[in-house]
């Protein structure tokens, strides 16, 4: 009985010290062989399982070009759907290997959360869908207005501050998820929805008459949506970075989904050294050097990601704006392989 | 082993000494357990620090920044994140409070109800018990916010009640009565009328161990402890003044606020429970043998004085014990609020601030040692209030 005790105390000893020694995240992904990542599960266009299972989205996207330059496969990913409330400690704790959840970059979340983000796949704001029959046309109209939230979220604090600094009144009504936060706003418990401006675009659909809601003008605040890792695995850090890099990189020399076998041929050097046809940048990130090949054969590059989850063909039709590459009047801009 | 030599103890090694043999045991468990809570302790510690999260406690003086629906005290969007704390836990409170006085009243009639040999009135009764007690608390709670919200009509078309208040999908908006001058007197006969009370009922109760006669305690307490006190009331000139609600573009301001959110949990947490307390409440009545009532009745009791004097006071002592439990259950399901956005101690602390400063940590073991210590608080009244009204053997 006694030797039953120490025994069992001393496996949990050894199982909690072994959680910290996880420097070598991509060897457990491979062992593993799926890749496990945190997703939204409720966001149309972002992260949303259709009605046989697939899972499909932006941020679905970029797990999928991950797990497409480790395994060659982009269907070796397990998704693990995340409330924003748990996300970080789902992170935190091993139980996914990156966070690709819609997440807002900020200084307290990279340094106190043990969390590195990887870059911005997104650039957003934060917005307000209200009733047109409220005729509004600003979100200054609000003051006094209740206002649902989804809780644990930038959107909580930015609303707070906005409010505050227009010496508005403020009525918060905080809800676990946005399943549930649009079900009482669309119930009439409030005046106004408010989160991310792309996610308003995804909400607006989920609402009984979308017809009768309008999103106001007004952006808020600075959201840069990026995927996260924990800290502690500088090479995994770097391969999550640099898959956002090679698909920026890809749109902006013109290698696609349906000319990457073409473009291997090309003499342009710098479409070399991103194809791997020259150097061996993937070998130093621990990757095959043709990764890139394998990531745009299976996803494309960003602008081909944008455009079938977000864009024109879509019933979310959101423009690239922000999100064109900086060669275009946008924000989106990669370091060079070299 | 004889009793003979009692006195001349052989001498038993220690190891064969089962109360050395134990002492041992006990303290050997005792560093086992120790070992394995600083290990643990000590572990989580480095681990956060090598992953370089922020620990410790100095977020509970940090501006919280986030604002909250229902506030039983002051706080702002830059109040701290402890201040949010007391918030959230007053919140719970109060729902866990009135939810446990309106199950318990419920309960005791749904309880004695089922127990009547009224046809209609114990199947109703019956019904509910099993209807309620069989359902999903999370459903049911989904299910009354859901109802609620549909049901209420839109602020534009808010229901007028009588006295001035208001009712939509944004909540239940009252009158806020604010003491007017000379208000004072009416809660000062307040307490004369209460100690009148007292005096009263141990006078009476020496005067009919006496002589056997009755005095009306029920009636007279009633006057000095309502009547007095309204009698001032009504003589000072009526000293109150109300606050009304009123409609505003976008919703009602003043007045006292109850949110659909507290509505339909404490709807749903009293109806849930009570279903078990009546059940509570039925076997205890069972559990009284009809003996007793039979005893009262040749004595000359009449059916009210048997219940009341015969059969709840002894049929309390098996209800208490389960009761707390349901008591206890009542408190930790409130914490169910997270689903229909009331914010209760779960949903601001263990939710919002948890996400805001990331230390899970420290956050769920506040939140475990708060319900811990309600819940054990709870027990200790309960348990006082049974060793008050155990059967005392003479």
């Amino acid at each position: 009985m006694k030797r039953g005790i120490l025994t069992f105390g001393l496996a949990i000893a050894i199982a909690s010290a072994a959680f910290s020694a996880s420097a070598q995240t991509l060897n457990a992904i491979k062992q593993r062989g799926a890749l496990n990542c945190g997703a939204n599960g409720t966001l149309a266009g972002f992260g949303l399982p259709d009605a046989q299972g697939n899972w499909a989205g932006f941020d679905v996207d970029y797990c999928r070009a991950i797990a497409a330059a480790i395994f060659d496969d982009p269907t070796k990913v397990k998704f693990v759907p995340l409330s924003a409330k748990d996300r970080f400690t789902a992170l935190q704790s091993g139980e996914v290997d990156v966070l690709a959840r819609n997440t807002t970059w900020t200084i307290s979340r990279d340094t106190s959360l043990g969390l590195n983000f990887t870059g911005t796949n997104y650039y957003d704001g934060q917005g307000f869908m209200v009733r047109k029959s409220l005729k509004l046309n600003s979100a200054l109209e609000l003051n006094d207005a209740a206002i649902c939230v989804q809780q644990g979220t930038t959107t909580e604090l930015n609303l707070a501050d906005f409010f505050r600094a227009n010496r508005m009144k403020l009525k918060t009504v905080t809800f676990a998820t946005s399943t549930e936060a649009v079900k009482a706003y669309d119930a009439g418990r409030c005046d106004a929805y408010t989160t991310d401006a792309s996610a308003l675009y995804g909400e607006r659909l989920r609402v009984a008459n979308s017809n009768d809601h309008v999103v106001l003008p007004e952006i808020i605040s600075k959201e840069p949506l990026g995927l996260a890792v924990r800290h502690g695995d500088d090479q995994w850090y770097d391969i999550v970075k640099w898959t956002h890099f090679v698909l920026l990189n890809a749109e902006e020399l013109g290698v696609a989904k349906a000319n990457v076998d073409a473009q291997m041929k090309s003499d342009n050097p710098e479409i070399k050294r991103l194809l791997g046809t020259e150097g061996k940048y993937g070998e130093a990130l621990g990757l095959p050097n043709d990764f890139v090949v394998r990531i745009v054969k299976h996803v494309g590059n960003y602008g081909e990601i944008f455009e079938r989850n977000l864009g024109q063909p879509t019933p979310l039709k959101i423009a690239r704006g922000l999100n064109a590459l900086w060669s275009k009047g946008g924000l989106q801009y990669a370091p060079p392989v070299r | 082993m004889s009793r003979a030599g009692a006195d001349e103890k052989p001498a038993i090694s220690p190891l064969h000494d089962p109360r050395w043999r134990s002492a041992v045991y006990q303290v050997l468990l005792c560093a086992v357990i120790v070992f394995l809570v600083y290990s643990a302790v000590d572990n989580a510690a480095q681990n956060l620090q090598r992953a370089r999260i922020a620990s410790g406690f100095d977020f509970w003086h940090r501006t919280a920044g986030f604002d909250i629906s229902q506030t039983l005290i002051d706080y702002s969007t830059v109040s701290t994140y402890g201040r949010a704390f007391w918030v959230g836990l007053l919140n719970t409170l109060l729902v866990a409070g009135l939810g446990i006085i309106i199950a318990t009243i419920i309960g005791f009639i749904v309880g004695i109800a089922r127990l009547s040999k009224n046809a209609l009135v114990s199947r109703l009764a019956g019904g509910y018990v099993e209807v309620i007690r069989n359902l999903p608390l999370l459903l049911q709670l989904l299910f009354w916010y859901n109802a609620v919200l549909k049901a209420l009509p839109e602020l534009s078309d808010s229901l007028v009640l009588p006295g001035g208040a208001f009712l939509n999908n944004r909540g239940l908006f009252l009158p806020q009565p604010v003491a007017g001058a000379g208000f004072s007197v009416v809660p000062l006969m307040f307490v004369i009328g209460l100690a009148g009370a007292l005096l009263f009922r141990v006078w009476a109760k020496r005067r009919q161990e006496r002589t056997g006669l009755q005095a009306p305690i029920l009636l007279a307490t009633f006057l000095l402890v309502i009547g007095l006190p309204l009698a001032a009331f009504l003589l000072s000139g009526v000293p109150i003044e109300f606050g009304y609600p009123e409609k505003g573009r976008f919703n009602i301001r003043g007045g006292i606020e109850i949110l659909p959110e507290f509505m339909a949990l404490l709807f749903g947490l009293s109806i849930y429970t009570a279903a078990f307390i009546a059940e509570v409440v039925r076997a205890g009545i069972l559990a009284v043998s009809h003996g007793q009532t039979e005893a009262a009745y040749s004595l000359g009791l009449r059916p009210g004085q048997t219940l009341r004097r015969v059969v709840i006071p002894q049929a309390m002592r098996v209800i208490v014990p389960p009761l707390t439990n349901q008591y206890l259950n009542l408190t930790k399901n409130s914490s169910l609020a997270v689903a229909i956005g009331y914010p209760d101690l779960v949903q601001i602390f263990a939710g919002t601030v948890l996400n805001q400063t990331g230390q899970a940590v420290e956050v769920i073991a506040i939140t475990m040692a708060v319900y811990l210590t309600i819940s054990l608080v709870t027990s200790l009244l309960m348990n006082w209030y049974n060793a008050r009204i155990a059967l005392v053997e003479r």
